[in-house]
């Protein structure tokens, strides 16, 4: 009996053993792992993301350019989905079985954590959504999350007023405040301004039962934040002014940048071939986007700010600005022109014009041969002429030209404006001179400018002398942009005196009046205004023009690039005079050339080659 | 007079405290589990916290009435007892209503049935000490071994019958009370090494098992008892015996367990792969999962009574019967679901003290069979919620929603409470 009565301790040891492996087995899952906490926080508490509507934008008369819609996104929790009717889910939203398994693959491909909630089919319309939410309750693991997407009452301004896209991971990764499944604007204002836009997301928590149903408020609402709204936008842009342009460029290539110069807000900024911005909001986004993506005119290639071209003739001016300042040519100074330039063996050529030419006739009528001798002047003033070289290009890029502005809207490109070490590399240091690059002097060779710098020359001009950096946006919120960014209120001078500058204005007026731009003037107006020709090594020369006016006291400068266009009096020319035009009176009285530039189609004989594409040093 | 006032003295009070601490935590936590914050009233009849409370009303009832019988009656009738539920689980599996593929239980008017089954525990336990305490019984002899087994799984076989395996499997915790009352260790150890093998045998290849039978045999040969050729004879067949098991486990595992079984099984060894885990993490795996998740998400303290939403919110399937401790490890924490543990490790411990402290064999039979039937329950029951046990599905003692268990379980410890407060008049 004795030995027997010692079992008792064998079974209590079992009792003992048992309770103390489960509670070391509690320990281990209770407070040691921490996967059940996370596991029970998505199983039982819904994170819903209160969205705030993006701020929407007004041009500068109050009329709206950019407005929200409802749009409503498929959420889906996979490791929550259950036993989901699959075919009925797809005919509700309109995609195949396989597109219903892609989905997770790439989610799983992804390594997106399984329990946590993702787009499964983003921007629903809230006909689709009103369809699929009678239904919810069948599709364990799916939800439905509201939130508002772009809307362009207007169509214009397509690469000004960017699109807005959802985060990658890459954002995510480098951001502490994107969360997968945002919208983040990813070009134009919209990228540019993201952060006022967007305004700062509120969460909710809601607790959630095995049905999908919500409950009740997790911790009476403890965790919650309240979302803000993003800020309003009043943009520089005339709307009215931004539709014309984008008429006037229809079947042409190439862009027109009008400016303020007094304040250096952006009026309008077209970029042609253009595209429906419509067209990259909601569920047909990404389709569209590859369809866009894949032609051949690249519509999504903002050439405002992006597209690199030599400024032609329109840069004599600079240089008899630079020319003046150095003090190598006064308004007297006269060349000869004998159909061109010819020294040292080279030869640049000149259409048939008087000779000699003092400065101001130079101007208006775009002597080559004087702007040559202008050049090889300022080069040869200082010794060795790389010197000359260097200080000329210092005061080129006074102007804004060779270097991000940097205006406030992103991706622009630097342009060109070759440096000595240039030369010094390609022909070997002291084995060059002013003859080597005397296409500078006339702004071709390789000089690249953007229109938006183009633009900003024009408007330096306009001011005599200084510009503001170009911007598109007038006022965040109630805020002035001054106020928002003083970098835009401040005004940049060029290394040249005013005086010198009254001199070029009076001749770019003659221009206007006797000069290449006499087809661009306009009645009751005193305009200032240069032709331009580009060199384009690819095909047809393109034409440009700047302009400004009243002459006086100006209200608009414009530069207009088009490709393949030939002499900038031909396309350039009419199409700024017609939105200078429209911008100072309203309307335009010249329904000829109107319907002559609306209807011209000016498009590169071959295809893909367009001088247009990016060059990025 | 006298009577009254010797069974007042007499009472083992730790263990009626306990009784009561359990079952009151356990009507909270039925309360907490089946909690609608939209509609709260204590004792509504609709709701389980409502039956559960008057569950208990009827178990006070019960037990007054046990504390207040005559304990020499217990002995007395105990085979009667025992054939009256015998007969009783007989007649439900042809008058009982179907529930979820059982007839196991006996509709008795009201809209409440009775589960005999859960019954059956006492009677049995009744049984095996009366055969057990009896003076010439020695746990030695062939015959009383065939007995003891005879008496225990005869409501195995009835209650296999009804289709509760569950239920059925509890009886063989009784093989503990037949060790303390003299069967030898081996067979312990027996039960023990054939339940290692065979989820060795699903879970190992074939041949390095073979290698660790082998490797065992050797050893045992080598350093345990004398070398002589006979001994290495019984070592090496009972080595064969492990071998030719292995073979039937799969048999057994594929013919024998129903598809469900074999899932909670595999489900619990980790052995899901994709052609059967859809049907896995519907059922079994889901469940052993959001239990998990439960329990895992109370944290050290736990979110708070009736602050629960894994259990609230219903995504634990049966959380208010078999997977009760689910609301424990949640709303109390570590702290909480620990303490429930050490009290029910305590109330096993103290009934083996009270069984030590017997004169009487009858009683200290039935003690132990009580301390099995409760320690097999919590063992099956809370390993299953901490995915450490196959899903079986018995309720956790005084704990889970249901009159039947909270009954049978009051009667198997009120006769225990009244049997030991006369010890004394015991010679």
């Amino acid at each position: 009996m004795k030995q027997l009565s010692s079992r008792q301790y064998v079974i209590a040891g079992l009792v003992v053993a048992i309770c103390l492996t489960y509670i070391g087995r509690l320990f281990f899952i209770q407070i040691v792992d921490d996967k059940y906490k996370i596991m029970s926080v998505n199983n039982a508490i819904r994170r819903i993301v209160d969205y705030p509507p993006r701020g929407v934008i007004y041009d500068r008369t109050g009329k709206l350019l950019v407005a929200n819609q409802a749009a409503y996104d498929l959420m889906v929790i996979p490791n929550q989905v259950k036993d989901c009717d699959t075919t009925e889910l797809c005919r509700l939203i309109n995609i195949d079985t396989k597109g219903f398994n892609d989905r997770f693959a790439k989610l799983k491909k992804q390594k997106h954590p399984w329990y946590q909630p993702a787009v499964f089919e983003g921007q629903l319309s809230g006909k689709a959504y009103a369809a699929l939410q009678e239904k919810l309750y069948d599709f364990q693991g799916f939800y439905v999350q509201a939130r508002t997407i772009r809307n362009y009452p207007k169509n214009v301004g397509a690469h000004l007023l960017g699109y807005v896209g959802e985060v990658s991971e890459k954002i995510v990764k480098d951001s502490s405040y994107y969360l997968m499944g945002d919208y983040i604007g990813l070009s134009g204002i919209e990228k540019s301004y993201e952060v006022p836009l967007r305004g700062i997301r509120g969460v909710r928590h809601v607790e959630k039962d095995v049905f999908n149903r919500e409950r009740a408020a997790f911790a009476d609402g403890r965790f919650d934040t309240l979302g803000i709204a993003g800020v309003d936008l009043t943009s520089s842009i005339d709307l009215d002014l931004q539709e014309y342009g984008e008429k006037l460029m229809r079947n042409k290539i190439g862009s027109i940048v009008a400016i303020e110069p007094a304040t250096g807000e952006i009026l309008a900024l077209v970029s042609s071939p253009t595209y429906d911005p419509n067209l990259l909001v909601g569920h047909e986004r990404s389709k569209n986007y590859v369809v866009l993506l894949r032609d051949t005119m690249k519509p999504l290639f903002n050439r405002a700010l992006m597209a690199s071209y030599p400024p032609g003739s329109t840069f004599k001016i600079a240089n008899a600005l630079v020319g003046q300042e150095i003090g190598v040519v006064t308004p007297d100074t006269r060349y000869s022109c004998n159909r061109g330039f010819s020294a040292g063996g080279v030869h640049v050529g000149c259409h048939a014009h008087a000779s000699p030419v003092d400065l101001k006739f130079s101007i208006t009528t775009s002597c080559n041969a004087y702007y040559c001798n202008v050049f090889r002047s300022i080069v040869e003033h200082y010794k060795p002429s790389e010197a000359g070289y260097r200080t000329w290009r210092d005061y080129i890029m006074s102007f804004g030209f060779g270097a991000k502005l940097p205006s406030d809207l992103p991706n622009e490109l630097r342009g060109n404006v070759p440096s000595a070490e240039y030369y010094n590399k390609m022909y070997g240091k002291g084995r060059w001179k002013a003859l080597s690059v005397i296409s500078l002097g006339i702004g071709q060779g390789e000089m690249g400018v953007t229109p938006l710098q183009m633009a900003n020359y024009t408007a330096t001009l306009a001011n005599r002398g200084w510009y503001i950096l170009p911007h598109a946006i007038k006022k965040v919120g109630d805020k002035p942009i001054g106020v928002y960014n003083p970098k835009f209120g401040e005004k940049h001078y060029t290394k040249v005196q005013k005086k010198y500058f009254d001199v070029v204005v009076d001749a770019m007026a003659n221009v206007m009046t006797n000069g290449t731009g006499r087809i661009a003037q306009i009645d009751s107006v005193v305009l200032g205004g240069k032709t331009g020709t580009a060199q384009n090594p690819h095909g047809k020369d393109h034409s440009i023009f700047i302009c400004f006016g009243p002459v006086a006291n100006p209200k608009i400068a414009i530069a207009v690039y088009v490709e393949n266009a030939g002499f900038g009096a031909t396309w350039a020319a009419p199409i700024a005079s017609l939105m200078i035009e429209k911008y100072l009176k309203g309307k335009t009285k010249r329904p000829e050339m109107e319907k002559r530039m609306m209807e011209g189609v000016v498009l590169p004989v071959y295809e893909n080659k367009t001088s247009a594409t990016p060059v990025d040093e | 007079m006298r009577e009254q006032r010797s069974i007042v003295q007499n009472i083992d009070w730790p263990l009626l405290v306990i009784y009561i601490a359990l079952v009151t935590m356990g009507w909270l936590n039925i309360y907490a589990a089946v909690y609608d914050p939209e509609n709260i009233s204590l004792f509504d009849l609709d709701m389980q916290y409502g039956k559960q409370a008057m569950f208990i009303g009827i178990c006070a009832l019960v037990g007054t009435v046990i504390l207040f019988t005559d304990g020499k009656l217990f002995p007395t009738f105990s085979f009667w007892i025992y054939a009256f539920m015998m007969v009783l689980l007989v007649a439900t599996i042809f008058l009982g209503k179907e529930v979820k593929g059982s007839h196991s239980w006996l509709n008795i008017g009201g809209g409440f049935s009775l589960q005999p089954a859960e019954l059956a525990k006492f009677s049995t336990c009744l049984a095996l000490a009366r055969y057990l305490g009896e003076i010439n019984i020695k746990m030695d002899k062939l015959q009383t071994r065939l007995i003891s087994a005879a008496l225990i799984l005869l409501p195995v076989i009835i209650i296999l019958m009804q289709n509760e395996t569950g239920l059925a499997i509890v009886y063989f915790s009784f093989v503990f009370v037949l060790y303390r009352e003299g069967l030898p260790g081996g067979f312990l150890l027996l039960g023990f090494a054939v339940a290692l093998l065979f989820i060795l045998s699903l879970l190992v290849e074939k041949t390095i098992l073979f290698a660790i039978i082998g490797a065992a045999a050797i050893l045992v040969f080598m350093f345990f008892g004398k070398r002589r050729f006979s001994r290495l004879l019984r070592v090496a067949a009972v080595a064969g015996m492990a071998v030719a098991f292995t073979f039937s486990v799969n048999y057994i595992f594929t013919k024998v367990l129903k598809p469900h079984q074999s899932i909670r099984i595999n489900a619990l060894l980790g052995k899901i792969d994709e052609s059967n885990r859809k049907i896995a993490e519907k059922g079994i795996l889901y469940n052993v999962n959001q239990s998990k998740i439960a329990i895992g998400s109370g944290g050290l303290v736990g979110k708070g009574w009736t602050k629960g939403t894994q259990t609230k919110y219903d995504f634990v399937p049966e959380q208010d019967t078999d997977f009760i401790f689910c609301t424990v490890g949640e709303e109390w924490g570590f702290i909480g679901s620990s303490a429930v543990l050490l009290l029910f490790m305590t109330l096993i411990l103290r009934i083996i003290y009270i069984a030590e402290r017997q004169k009487a064999p009858f009683t200290r039979i039935y003690a132990y069979g009580v301390a099995s039937i409760l320690m097999f329950h919590l063992m099956v029951n809370v390993g299953m919620t901490l995915g450490l046990m196959p899903v079986i599905g018995i309720p956790l003692p005084f704990f889970s929603y249901g009159g039947s268990s909270l009954l049978g379980f009051t009667i198997l410890l009120f006769i225990l409470i009244r049997l030991d407060s006369y010890r004394m008049q015991i010679l």
